[in-house]
């Protein structure tokens, strides 16, 4: 129809007036790494396998995450977690349960046999990786993603490290231990068990690998002096835990004194009351606040009946009896002695005061450089001797199977870049999504979900999985408890708050544009984006 | 142990969209189809709630009708940054005729629609604060009283922006305007004055009346989805704040919208045949200050020595709203 | 066919054999005839389809209009008086949209004072709105008006208002003979609008207009009342053609042959001042008629013709400019140039209009003794004494107060 003149106008005309003119900031999409991300050891993309998660694509979430770690169904039982205390939702109600859903994946992972990625092509190199505990696992799935042959040796007649010697089956079934060990080996390893390696170089050129990864864990016990009487017991947690897991544990009696604080203080207390002991409890110098154990080790340790003498050490233990004197705390928080003294019956006293390397197959090489009782790595876990890599507990870093991991990935690639001639580049690091980023407002408000504990009687007479995992709708729930920290998840809220229609929604999977013919620069879409990841920068003009 | 049914989704029904949603629970808003009713190119100030809440509006009615709607205009910003010769950013019929009169123009083209046996072509009517609560509200009242077959849409930013921020009956007590100066013994906008529309508009006793807040896109569709599903004279009151007029940064109007429902300044809640019948609850409870603060507004109340004491005065509005309609969420509600 | 019937409902008639879509209005004397016997006939429906709707005033009555008209209906209002000017901007509204509106206009005086009995100020005060304005003489050529302004507007897509005397014709039995609906269908085609609120083909209507292009659109709007100039006789010629009766038209000459002296006016006076020229041709007097029957557009070159070399001209309104003098007279002097033109405003607020007065009228003009501008009947004394009293006292108050409290004393050159 003919339009009556400057009166009556037609659709679409306004499209003629560019309002991007207007802009003296535009909107930018960025991808900002979540603090999950940023404090994993193992480096995992943990908001990029949660993303899958959310919408019930399991496979796809376990294969972002075996991306960067072989062992998700052991790592969702044993790792610290430092993600969630990194976790912005810690600041709305508590953080996400990714370690519990890590396990969930994990789990399915075994219960429906999805295998690891194909190994790269063949390169011609092979590897020896020395010690197979998490550190030596995780380089060997490394490698072998990467095309190289492994050969990969460890002391103890079976492997996992101290996935399997230190770690309690009731925390780490074997079952699982030993299915997720399979499937790297599935990748085609070549595995040489109850081989302690006494010299590096000589095994090195023994078998003709082209790299050493060096990853044998830090297996030797502390001790202190403590004065003893010729009747008492005394052994050393990791040999205690070891000994356990080799189904052949010592008898220590009725009233067991565990010295120490850590994690593997709690490990071994709770031990030794699923071998029988009335009394366990736990001896530590300091107070509550300091002990370095992990606190839910702690609880759980309590839960079941441990008892802990704080602000106490040992003086010394004769005729079943254990001479403790009391300490109190400095200003600065350190323990000094008081002087006082009180006493305790114990049948035995396992000291858990923490572990040393073992260090001796390095003698031959004399160019790794050792200080501290570890070995110096530089740059992707090379050792000063070039070809050497080291990583996991004799590298300097916390002792944690994370860690380990993470050692074992970066050692993989930096062997790969050695083998290649090629200098490791570092990755892009994108800045931090911290919390004061987001719009918080959008997320739902839900309580974190809880790992559903055995009863407390059952944990504490045998060795069943304590915790236990969630069902696939807690799974669910949990994943979908994640902000998305930094990084697009497809909500709309740019598309739909854009007063100018300035926001092009492309499509699932494909995210969005600006149109900025049209943006004018307002900010709403960057201050509604739940996840922070829009930026205003400044327009060049 | 229980199993619980997944209802959780990560934003929930916050968000515009979010992929975890059915497409059913999505909003108009997230749709790549939605009609863009108002399009690209006007001429509204950056970040403005009157083209955003105008765009959920229509579009949302768009929807409802399979895209047999007609709007007509009053006079006003909406009018002015959407139609300056030669351009149209309306992709829907639309008509503009004055400053006082949409609602009576929305009853003549109601009227002929159902004259000429096109009863599927609904009528919106849409006005600013100023031509609905003031000059306008004759003809409304009259639209309301006769129960034409129009929903009619208010786009409230509290005063007269398109001719420099002057004070209408939807102006805020202690707001300054252009026409209510920050000075004096009383500065801004005067206690005790001013219309609440849509209480006024119940006692109508039109099908529907509610109100709603450019923050909540998912409450704003759905009334308008609910309102379209009566026949007779309906009634929307849409909060859309105004950067310009309110001194507050372009990227906070959402926020400030938010933050208007969150403090109990302006209560969301709907009404069919003079009865409240439903009420969107505050979810993260807010002082008033959180509200007033962000805008140049109320300026003069803050900073040494500010005014405490008229401070006090907004927080009681505010309760009282809280108290009115009962929008704190109770054990119940969770 | 002929019949006796009430002005009002003659055109209520008219109207609705025009079958109206929408008819809307607000109550005012002397229009309330006319949309009491329409919403009638909406509601026993005999008009059918029509939307009656009962507004809440006369802006609401001609903003309905608007949008009933800009949605595709032919509407219908009426109004009057203080009616039409709670409307005005909206009047204008619709002139500047388009809008093909029809109105009847039952003219009526302007307040204050309150005045419900006829002249002409209400019209005058929309002449600039863009609107036709067709002034009707009779009953007959009132309802014969409605039906040709529909069929006009909605050629020109111009709005229409059909004016009428209040009271004099609205109130007035008469013998009408009204159409009937076939001979009415026959006439005015249905509604056909240039450009409509339509989900098929949407558009926005009613844009805002800068300096860039608003003179274009305003000339734009002249040029078709312009056009109107030619529409209006053409189709006043088709409805004598096809009914044998005139009506309608620009102008409407009378006995204007070798007349020195003319008198111009509009609406139902042309018949008292009729009879009065006939009085005076019957004596040998050479004077005639010119009625306008189109005031809006102003037909300059027919009166032109009409009143070419006349030596005298007088234009007797029922309105006038304050400040100024005669409305008709000033377009009549824009016609004509330089005859004597005298301006006589008459019959204000329902003032009657008589014969003898007109007559001493024309007397005075043929001796030379009538001003360019004056008043019929005033009443001198009145004027002089309130003159008087403004002089010396600096508050005296309305006027219209003031003259009613003089009007009511005893004169003292009576007492």
């Amino acid at each position: 129809m003919d339009r009556p003149f400057a009166i009556t106008l037609d659709v679409g005309t306004s499209r003629a007036n560019h309002t991007g003119s207007w802009r003296i900031e535009r909107p930018v999409y960025v991808d900002r790494l979540p603090p999950c991300n940023d404090a994993c050891p193992a480096g995992e993309n943990i908001q990029g396998w949660l993303y899958h998660a959310e919408s019930g694509d399991y496979e796809s979430a376990w294969r972002t995450l075996v991306q960067e770690n072989p062992l998700p169904a052991v790592m969702g039982r044993v790792c610290f977690h430092p993600c969630e205390t990194a976790c912005n939702r810690v600041h709305v109600d508590e953080a996400v349960g990714i370690n519990a859903v890590e396990r969930f994946l994990g789990d399915t992972a075994i219960e429906r046999g999805w295998s690891l990625p194909a190994p790269g092509p063949d390169t011609g190199h092979t590897v020896l990786v020395v010690g197979a505990g998490p550190a030596g696992l995780s380089a060997a799935y490394h490698l072998r993603r990467l095309g190289h042959a492994v050969r990969l040796v460890d002391s103890s007649p079976r492997l996992g490290g101290m996935l399997r010697y230190g770690i309690p089956a009731y925390r780490l079934p074997r079952a699982v231990l030993d299915a997720e060990i399979d499937r790297i080996l599935a990748l085609g390893v070549e595995v040489v068990t109850s081989h302690p390696v006494l010299d590096i170089e000589a095994e090195q050129r023994a078998c003709g690998a082209d790299a050493v990864f060096l990853a044998v864990g830090a297996q030797l016990g502390k001790r202190v002096h403590i004065p003893a009487g010729d009747s008492t017991k005394v052994v050393d947690a990791v040999s205690f835990l070891h000994q356990v897991a080799d189904d052949d544990p010592p008898l220590l009696g009725r009233r067991v004194v565990v010295y120490g604080g850590g994690d593997t203080a709690m490990d071994a207390a709770r031990t030794a009351r699923r071998l029988g002991a009335t009394d366990a409890v736990i001896v530590y110098r300091r107070n509550r606040d300091k002990m370095p154990a992990h606190p839910e080790e702690v609880e759980q340790a309590l839960g079941e009946g441990v008892k802990v003498r704080w602000l106490s050490t040992i003086d010394r233990f004769e005729g079943g009896r254990l001479v403790l004197e009391r300490m109190r705390l400095t200003p600065d928080g350190l323990p000094e002695p008081t002087g006082e003294y009180d006493e305790l019956d114990a049948d035995a006293l396992v000291l858990a005061l923490g572990q040393d390397t073992d260090l001796s197959l390095l003698e031959g090489a004399g160019a790794v450089s050792v200080s501290n009782g570890v070995v110096e790595v530089g740059l992707q876990m090379m050792t000063t001797q070039p070809g050497i890599f080291a990583g996991g507990d004799v590298a300097p870093s916390d002792r944690t199977a994370t860690v380990a991991i993470g050692h074992g990935k970066h050692a993989a690639r930096g062997i790969d870049a050695y083998l290649r001639g090629e200098t490791p580049a570092s990755p892009e690091r994108h800045d931090l999504a911290s919390f004061d980023r987001l719009n918080t407002w959008y997320y739902a408000d839900a309580p974190r979900t809880q790992r559903p504990e055995l009863e407390l009687v059952r944990r504490q007479t045998n060795f069943e999985e304590v915790v236990r995992g969630l069902t696939e709708d807690n799974a669910l729930f949990e994943a979908r408890r994640c902000l998305s920290c930094g990084n697009c998840f497809e909500c709309d809220n740019c598309f739909g708050v854009c007063p100018d229609n300035a926001v092009i929604k492309l499509g699932p999977g494909e995210r969005y544009a600006f149109n900025y013919d049209f943006c004018k620069g307002c900010g709403i879409c960057a201050s509604e984006c739940p996840c922070g990841a829009i930026e205003m920068v400044p327009e060049r003009i | 142990m229980s199993e619980t049914r997944v209802h959780f989704y990560q934003v929930g029904s916050f968000a515009v969209g979010n992929r975890l949603l059915s497409a059913g629970e999505r909003t108009v808003q997230s749709d790549r189809r939605r009609t863009n009713s108002i399009d690209s190119g006007h001429r509204a100030c950056q970040g403005c709630g009157e083209a955003l809440g105008a765009r959920y509006a229509l579009d949302a009615a768009m929807r409802v009708t399979s895209g047999q709607l007609v709007a007509v205009n009053a006079t006003g910003c909406l009018e002015v940054f959407s139609t300056p010769f030669p351009e149209t950013s309306w992709q829907i019929p639309w008509l503009h005729s004055l400053f006082g009169n949409a609602p009576a123009v929305a009853t003549g083209v109601a009227a002929a629609m159902r004259v000429k046996g096109r009863d599927q072509v609904r009528v919106v009517g849409q006005a600013g604060d100023g031509g609905t609560v003031d000059i306008g509200f004759g003809t409304l009242s009259g639209m309301f009283e006769r129960n034409d077959d129009v929903l009619f849409i208010c786009y409230d930013n509290e005063g007269y922006m398109n001719t420099g921020v002057q004070r209408s009956a939807a102006t805020p007590p202690a707001a300054r305007t252009a026409t209510t100066d920050a000075v004096g013994p009383e500065p801004g906008n005067p206690f005790g004055q001013g219309k609440d529309l849509p209480r006024i508009a119940m006692a109508h006793g039109i099908p529907y009346v509610a109100t709603a807040t450019v923050a909540d896109l998912h409450d704003l569709e759905r009334k308008v989805e609910r309102a379209m599903s009566f026949h007779g004279a309906r009634y929307l009151h849409v909060f859309v704040p105004c950067p310009l007029g309110w001194g507050a940064a372009s990227n906070d109007t959402i926020h400030l919208a938010r933050l208007a429902k969150e403090t109990g300044i302006f209560p969301v809640y709907e009404a069919e045949y003079g009865e409240v019948t439903g009420v969107t609850k505050i979810r993260r409870p807010a002082p008033v200050t959180d509200y007033l603060r962000l805008q140049r507004r109320y300026a003069h109340l803050f900073g040494h020595p500010g005014r405490p004491d008229v401070v006090a005065r907004l927080q009681a509005m505010a309760d009282a709203n809280i108290a009115r309609y009962g929008l704190l969420a109770t054990e119940e509600d969770e | 066919m002929l019949q006796q019937i009430e002005g009002s409902h003659a055109i209520a008639e008219s109207v609705a054999r025009c079958r109206p879509e929408v008819v809307c209005a607000y109550p005012i004397s002397p229009q309330t005839h006319i949309i009491e016997a329409i919403g009638a006939m909406v509601k026993e429906g005999t008009l059918a389809p029509c939307e009656f709707i009962n507004v809440e005033s006369e802006f609401a009555a001609m903003s309905v209009s608007i949008g009933a008209s800009a949605a595709g209906a032919r509407a219908y209002t009426a109004t009057a008086s203080q009616g039409l000017l709670f409307m005005i901007e909206a009047v204008y509204n619709a002139a500047g949209l388009g809008l093909p509106i029809v109105m009847t206009l039952a003219n009526r005086a302007i307040g204050a004072p309150i005045n419900i009995w006829n002249d002409h100020s209400d019209a005058m005060a929309v002449r600039d709105s863009g609107w036709i304005q067709l002034f009707a003489e009779t009953n007959q050529e009132a309802a014969d008006l409605h039906v040709q302004a529909f069929r006009l507007a909605e050629d020109l897509s111009v709005p229409v208002m059909v004016c009428m005397d209040g009271f004099i014709l609205t109130h007035a039995v008469e013998g009408v003979d009204l159409l009937d609906q076939e001979q009415v269908d026959r006439f005015l085609p249905p509604y056909e609008p240039r450009q409509v609120l339509d989900p098929e083909d949407p558009a926005s209507i009613g844009a805002m207009v800068g300096p860039e292009a608003f003179e274009e659109v305003r000339y734009l709007a002249h040029l078709r009342q312009l056009d109107a100039l030619d529409r209006i006789p053409e189709i006043a010629a088709e409805f004598a053609e096809m009914f044998g009766r005139d009506s309608g038209g620009l102008v409407r000459p009378y006995r204007l042959a070798d007349a020195d002296t003319v008198i111009v006016a509009m609406g139902s006076v042309l018949g008292t001042i009729k009879d009065a020229v006939d009085e005076r041709r019957e004596a040998g007097e050479r004077i005639g008629v010119l009625g306008i029957t189109s005031f809006r557009p102003f037909p300059l070159e027919a009166v032109r013709q009409a009143l070419g070399a006349r030596e005298r001209v007088i234009v007797v309104e029922k309105a006038f400019s304050l400040g100024m003098g005669g409305v008709l007279a000033t377009d009549v002097a824009m016609a004509i140039g330089t005859t004597t033109l005298h301006t006589v405003v008459a019959g204000l607020g329902g003032r009657p209009i008589t014969r003898v007065a007109l007559l001493d009228m024309v007397d005075r003009a043929r001796a030379g003794a009538l001003e360019p501008l004056s008043f019929l009947d005033l009443d001198e004394g009145v004027i002089a004494r309130e003159r008087a009293r403004m002089a010396t006292v600096r508050r005296s108050g309305p006027f219209a107060e003031n003259v009613l409290r003089d009007l009511g004393r005893p004169r003292e050159d009576q007492a």
